[in-house]
Order: C-alpha cells, then structure tokens, then sequence
C-alpha cells in the first residue's frame, strides 16, 4: 500500500532522527573521553588563564575590533560613495581597491603593513594602529559592497523629492539616502562586525607585547604554559562571549526592519 | 484663478527630450501666468510628466529653454539648487523621507536649505500641517498614515519652502479612490489662494472646475490648449475628443474610441 505523503514526510524525518543519535552515540562510544578531558577540559590549566583572558585578551580583542569597523566603515563609505558615482576614475579605483583587499587573505595584509611598511618607509606604528589600520582595511572591502547595496536599495523618488526641495545631490545623499540605508543594511554589517573580529586573531603576526595580547595570542601562549590544549579552548568560548550577542542583535534588527517594511505595506497598499 | 497681468512666472519654449532614440517632447511652447493652474491631461505616454518634471530640471531637457521665475535653468550654469527652491514638487508616490517624522520631514529642507533656525521652520511646518489639515499628525512616522495623508504631508513639505509656484505629477493616481477627495480637496484650496500650480492628472472634474487653463498633449507635443470649457467642453482636435471620450466614459470606450 502507497504511504500518504504526510507519513513518507513522518517516515523519513524519522529516519533523519535516527542517523543523528547513532552518529552521536557512535561519538560518545569511540572518543577517548579520558584524555579528550585531559588535553581540553584541564580546569586547572584553564583557572591559570583569569584573570588576565579576561582583562586582557577580551578587552584587547574588543578593542582592536571596534577600532579596524570604525575605521573600515569610514573607507567602506568612501568607497560606496566613489563605486556609485558618475566619475570614472572613482568608479575603478574603488572597484580595483574592493576586489583585491576581498580577495587577498587578511594575513597577507597583516604582513604587509606590520613588516612591509616599516621596511618600505622607516615608519613603525604602535601595535594598536597597525592592527586598525590592517582590520580596517579588509573589513572596508566587505563594508563598501554593503553599504553600496545598501545605498542602492533606497528608492530614487527619495533623492527626487530631496532634490527638488533644493538639496544638492551631496546633501541629499547624506541626509535622506545613507540613513535610510543604514537601516537596510544594518543586519549584514553586524555580520561583517562578526567576521572582523574573528579576523582580529591575526594580529598575533605583527609580533605583541604581554599587555597587548588577544584572546587567540592569549590562548597560544596559555597552551605553551600550561602544555594543554585547555586554554585555547577557554579563548575560543570567549570570542563566543562577542560574537553571539552580536548575532542575536543582528537578528534582532532583521526582524525589526521587517516588521517595519510589513507595517509599511499594510498601510499604504 | 488668473492674475490677470501677463507676467510669465514659467516660460517653456522649444522643449525637447529624448530618452536614446525614444522622443518624448517634440517641441514644446508653454508660458504660466503668475497664479494661473495649468492642468495637463493626455494619454500615458504622451510626455505630460516628462514635460513636469522639466521645470524643475529632475529630467534635462536635450534642447530648448525652461525659465523659472527668473532662472533659466536650461543655462549649463545655472545654481539649481538654488532655483528649486522656489519650485515645489509634489509626486505621485509621495517620497516623503521615511526615516523622519512628518515634522521633520517638513522642516529638514528648512534648515538645511534655507538656513532657518528650528523654531521658525517648526512654526512653518505646523502651519502648513494644520492647512493641510494634519495638524495632529506631526509626530507621526509617514509608514503610519494612509496614502491620502501621506500626499496632504507632501504637499505640506513642499508649501513649507514657501515655493512661487507649484508642480503635482499625478498626485491621486497611487491613492484609492476614497481617499482621493482630501488631496484635491487641498490643492482646489491653493488654487483658490492664488498659487501658481502645474497638475498633471486624469482627474477631469477637478481640471474643468479648477484649471484655468487645460493643455492636452499627445505624442510629445501640446495638441489643444485652453480655458477648460473650451479643451474638455468642446474639444476641437479630433485626438482630444478620442481621449475624452475613453477617460470619460471608460466601459463604453469602444463605441467612440
């Protein structure tokens, strides 16, 4: 007898269940918990890293992230602005300058202008410059495409309007249009802030001080120390401590601005 | 209602626009008295909104000259900005600022533009709401209010420039149809007030008992011009009468048409 298609939709669901608890049980049987638990799971290799993980590490990882956004978002604006205009030459250096800093990998970048730079011009930054300079630079990348998209999305009756109340195109643009694309774009930028401060790891190459390390720095230095792998572990939990906030606002702001372009719609249609 | 005197407040002559090969304009004369309402009727495709937003340079005429009360903004080096501040625009789909309140909406341009302190552009706008009959309003956010209010706060934003003459491009046509009434109801009050108004519209009644001039228009050009008993009363131009016909009486449109 044929199955309706509720119960084929029941039969195979079930079955999806069931591949899933044998692969986890299968994991529970076959790992070493034992010594999993002793190179992961040390809490006494994990308690040697507070307070310092803390005050340190999280704080210089906020830190270096929130300067390298602020900064990419100033040159993502830049660029958004010089990829939409009607002057050539803006339009391709913006896209040139996009495509290789999203296309390069961060390292190379950090590379660049922590051992590059100081070689090319006898100029040496302190370490917390370098970094924003370097996380601004790979975020401004991703930020501009946003912002473009963003800008994009705002409808051309908005600079009409604006134009015609005597605004010029400059102020139409910074009163009327990036406001109302920052609201669109404000769920995809918290994902870029997400990705930045991941990439705030990489820092460990321009060569730090004590004081100056961050959460994966910390870790590493925490795993030579205490010989587990206990504290690179406890590092990563930390960056969950930024990162899954933000992931929560960002979903926040995303059902916030549907609602909105749902109220939008109910009333005017 | 007419001024009387023939000072042109807008002076259109040999206007013609193209977009790429697709002509649009095909030579247009057009001279607005100062407090005149000049409704534009005619078919869609027939350039009557093209020809609107000419005169206010958001579309750029290929040739021909456009003089605004006193700016030739088809001069290349004309301060446009500058002369749109004594041009009002009002838009089919409203484009109030959606991030501002209503009052901010009115006042953004005050300030900005005009350089008028937050206490006399709030005391201008509310002005204007209140005319509009939307004083209560001002605290609301445009996606609050129905597509009637939202063009009475158009046109409010526009008054509040203070503007020597006004443009409506189809300013009923994105409302239902109950919610028509209120808008026209405010632009038959400017009229009355003497603002000098360009409308283009389908709304017939509101051009025959406001207007006083109609210019129809078909495939680029101005086909008949003049008082509204004359145009849609008794029309001359065969082309007019088609269209009248269609527009006034749509479900038997094929008998005539």
């Amino acid at each position: 007898m044929p199955m309706s298609p509720r119960k084929r939709a029941q039969a195979f669901r079930g079955a999806q269940y069931g591949i899933l608890v044998l692969a986890l049980a299968a994991v529970a049987f076959f790992a070493n918990w034992e010594k999993l638990g002793d190179a992961f799971f040390n809490l006494d290799a994990m308690s040697t890293q507070f307070p310092g993980i803390i005050t340190t590490a999280l704080v210089n990882t906020i830190i270096y992230t929130a300067l390298g956004f602020a900064l990419g978002l100033a040159i993502g604006l830049v660029l958004a602005l010089m990829k939409l205009s009607s002057v050539g030459p803006y339009r391709w250096i913006a896209t040139v300058y996009i495509e290789f800093f999203r296309g390069v990998p961060a390292l190379l970048v950090f590379i660049a202008l922590g051992f590059g730079v100081p070689l090319a011009f006898q100029l040496q930054f302190d370490t917390y410059s370098t970094a924003a300079i370097a996380l601004g630079l790979v975020g401004s990348a991703y930020i501009a495409e946003t912002l473009r998209a963003g800008i994009q999305a705002v409808p051309k009756g908005q600079v009409e309007a604006a134009r015609s109340l005597g605004m010029s195109q400059s102020r139409a643009t910074f009163t009327v249009v990036i406001p109302q694309a920052f609201r669109i774009i404000l769920p995809p930028l918290t994902n870029e802030l997400i990705l930045l401060t991941k990439d705030s790891s990489l820092i460990y190459l321009l060569g730090l001080l004590g004081s100056e390390y961050e959460l994966a720095k910390f870790g590493r230095e925490g795993m030579n120390a205490t010989n587990s792998m206990s504290p690179i572990l406890l590092a990563g939990l930390c960056y969950l401590i930024i990162t899954v906030p933000l992931g929560y606002l960002s979903r926040y702001l995303e059902r916030r601005a549907g609602r909105q372009r749902d109220e939008g719609l109910e009333v005017t249609a | 209602m007419s001024a009387g005197t023939d000072d042109a407040i807008v002076e259109i002559s040999g206007l013609h626009k193209a977009f790429g090969k697709l002509e649009v304009l095909k030579g247009i004369d057009v001279r607005v008295r100062r407090g005149e309402v000049v409704c534009i009727i005619g078919p869609s495709g027939s350039g009557k909104s093209t020809l609107l937003r000419c005169v206010n340079l958001l579309e750029e005429p290929n040739s021909g000259t456009v003089l605004v009360n006193g700016y030739e903004l088809t001069d290349p080096d004309v301060d446009i900005d500058r002369a749109r501040r004594s041009i009002g625009m009002v838009f089919q789909g409203f484009n109030l600022f959606g991030h501002l309140s209503v009052l901010d909406n009115l006042t953004v341009a005050q300030r900005k533009v005009l350089g008028r302190d937050a206490a006399e552009s709030e005391r201008i706008a509310r002005e204007n709401l209140e005319k509009v009959g939307l004083a209560e309003k001002a605290k609301s956010m445009p996606d609050q209010l129905s597509g009637g209010q939202q063009q009475r706060v158009a046109i409010a934003r526009a008054l509040s420039m203070q503007p020597a003459v006004m443009l409506f491009d189809e300013p009923t046509s994105a409302l239902d149809p109950e919610l028509v009434g209120d808008v026209l109801g405010v632009m038959r009050q400017l009229a009355d007030e003497g603002m000098t108004m360009l409308v283009v519209t389908h709304e017939m009644q509101f051009a025959r008992e406001v207007a006083d001039t109609v210019l129809f228009m078909d495939g680029g050009v101005v086909v008949e011009a003049g008082p509204p008993s004359k145009v849609i009363g008794e029309p001359s131009e065969e082309r007019t009468k088609t269209f009248l016909s269609r527009v006034l009486n749509p479900v038997h449109a094929t008998e005539t048409g």
